[in-house]
């Protein structure tokens, strides 16, 4: 049976949320009850039904909306989608590795039919039917990276492989936690994780640097990182901050429930077959408090986080204005009691 | 600790190559004199020095670079109206061209964001910095560059927002990223700082 993709918004009247099935597949970030760097690298493989591990490129009901978004941030600042000059290889790439995911795990939503360079690509969802000649770009509308990734949920970066390093020569950034790809775009692995506290001293980015390079073709990885967000904004970049800070002095008692979202970023990394680039698509997923406080094991152990992170990741992940109005709500599911082992609900 | 997107500045170094290309403003004049002391005899008749004093103090070092007795002794009012001249060298270098820059990190940064249009890689670049800390600040918000920035936070000269300069340096812009320091309580500013001085 196919998806039933939600109308909603991201922005003004914020009318995103999510079903009872949907709020059961949320990537629930912590195992345990406190948190601290580290690299929580995973083969990424497919995982339980009825998860957000099910297929590799997950696509759920909020596509259609997330899909209208994004071409919204990108109306207004073109500078969120770029590519260096040697980066095309890669978007085909991509764009080959994102049609077979969609395609084998969505077959009523999505169907690719190819013939030889001739190749058919059809996106019910959003309406498209398009034949073009693989590694043609004049046969696109967009070059081969927007294309396929205005089609895809989440963020993608794609990073060349040189002198031992990683670098970030192209994506398109949408929906980002507080970084901005026009600023970063063309630097290694090290610069653009600089204004990141703490993980350099932990040694978290010298490791995680060395493992990546090593990332074989047909042996995704994948890690997730997490922050909250005052409503449900896809787009919090720091390019349009002084936009939405002032969401961050809304949060009242009364409203906390509803306003603040755990905001989880599931990140994998594939190698990419024609290139030997990387491709690491960062796929946003958000959880109004009042949702995740339905389920008693993910309540308990997330006021137990929150109240317990250290004041300079508080800080970092901007939750410092409204930290205690959250935890105080969560406190309220804390029976003290223990929580079980791993990541999924009981 | 250092900030990982930064470049990192060392002591200039002579280098073997058939012409050696220098940008140098202010007190880098300085850097270059020390650097000539271990350079090989011959060297600066191969050196094409390009030198913006910053005040009038600086001048000296002018008649002390000319009594290196460098191929090309270029001075240039300003960054800005010496930069054309300097891309044109780059463009027309030809390979064995090394390049030594000294001053301020903002010559440093325009400089290096050239030489690497014009196909240089990056870490070939001898680089030292003298002088000033100013920062060149890009606003992430309007993308507008401010020079000469000695304060935390700014005011983006182009669309006005306070900006507090963040240690996050991209040498593709040259510059380091500000972000809006009051967006969250609009007018409630930290007193000025002057942090780079």
């Amino acid at each position: 049976m196919g998806i039933q993709f939600r109308k909603e918004s991201f922005r003004d009247d914020f009318t995103f949320r999510n079903s009872p099935d949907t709020i059961r597949r949320f990537p629930f970030p912590f195992d345990r009850d406190d948190y601290m760097y580290a690299v929580n690298i995973e083969p990424h493989v497919k995982g339980r039904p009825g998860t957000a591990f099910e297929h590799l490129i997950d696509v759920d009901e909020h596509y259609v909306a997330e899909m209208a978004d994004k071409a919204l941030v990108l109306k207004e600042d073109p500078l969120r989608c770029q590519s260096l000059p040697h980066m095309e290889l890669a978007g085909w790439d991509l764009l080959e590795m994102l049609m077979e995911q969609q395609a084998s795990g969505y077959p009523d939503h999505f169907t690719l039919v190819r013939d030889s360079t001739r190749w058919r690509w059809i996106n019910r969802p959003l309406g498209i039917d398009d034949t073009f000649t693989f590694g043609d770009a004049a046969t696109l509308p967009y070059g081969p990276m927007e294309y396929i990734t205005r089609q895809a949920q989440g963020d993608f970066c794609l990073l060349d492989q040189r002198v031992g390093d990683l670098w970030m020569d192209a994506g398109i950034v949408t929906t980002q936690a507080d970084w901005s790809l026009d600023f970063d775009i063309g630097m290694s692995f090290m610069e653009w994780h600089a204004p990141v506290p703490r993980a350099h001293e932990l040694g978290v980015f010298d490791r995680a640097l060395k493992f990546l390079l090593q990332l074989r073709q047909g042996q995704p990885m994948r890690r997730s990182n997490w922050t909250m967000t005052v409503n449900a904004r896809l787009d919090t970049s720091p390019e349009n901050y002084h936009k939405w800070g002032p969401d961050r002095m809304t949060v009242l008692p009364e409203n906390v429930g509803h306003k603040v979202h755990l905001r989880v970023e599931l990140q994998s990394f594939w190698r990419l077959p024609r290139s030997n680039a990387m491709v690491f698509p960062i796929r946003c997923y958000l959880l109004k408090l009042e949702e995740l406080v339905t389920e008693p094991k993910w309540a308990r152990r997330m006021h137990r986080v929150l109240r317990d992170l250290p004041q300079d990741l508080a800080d970092y992940k901007g939750l410092s204005r409204w930290r205690q109005t959250a935890v105080d709500y969560l406190a309220r599911y804390d029976d003290g009691a223990p929580t079980s082992p791993g990541v999924w609900a009981d | 600790m250092p900030i990982k997107s930064r470049p990192v500045y060392r002591p200039l170094t002579p280098r073997p190559g058939h012409m050696h290309l220098f940008a140098v403003d202010g007190e880098g004049g300085a850097a270059v004199l020390d650097m000539a002391s271990q350079a090989p005899p011959g060297f600066f008749a191969h050196a094409h020095i390009l030198y913006i004093p910053l005040s009038p103090a600086d001048d000296h070092y002018l008649a002390k670079l000319r009594r290196l007795e460098p191929d090309t002794l270029f001075e240039g009012p300003s960054l800005a109206a010496a930069l054309p001249r300097f891309g044109q060298v780059l463009a027309t270098a030809r390979m064995g061209t090394r390049l030594y820059l000294a001053g301020t990190e903002g010559l440093i940064g325009q400089a290096t964001r050239m030489a690497m249009e014009a196909g240089m890689d990056h870490a070939s670049i001898e680089a030292e910095h003298r002088g000033s800390l100013a920062r060149r600040v890009q606003c992430v918000h309007c993308k507008g560059i401010t020079e000469d920035v000695t304060s935390q936070p700014c005011r983006c000269s182009h669309c006005g927002l306070t900006l507090l300069v963040r240690d996050h340096y991209s040498r593709r812009v040259a510059a380091f990223q500000g972000v809006c320091i009051d967006a969250e309580d609009p007018g409630v500013v930290p007193p000025l700082e002057e942090l780079f001085k």
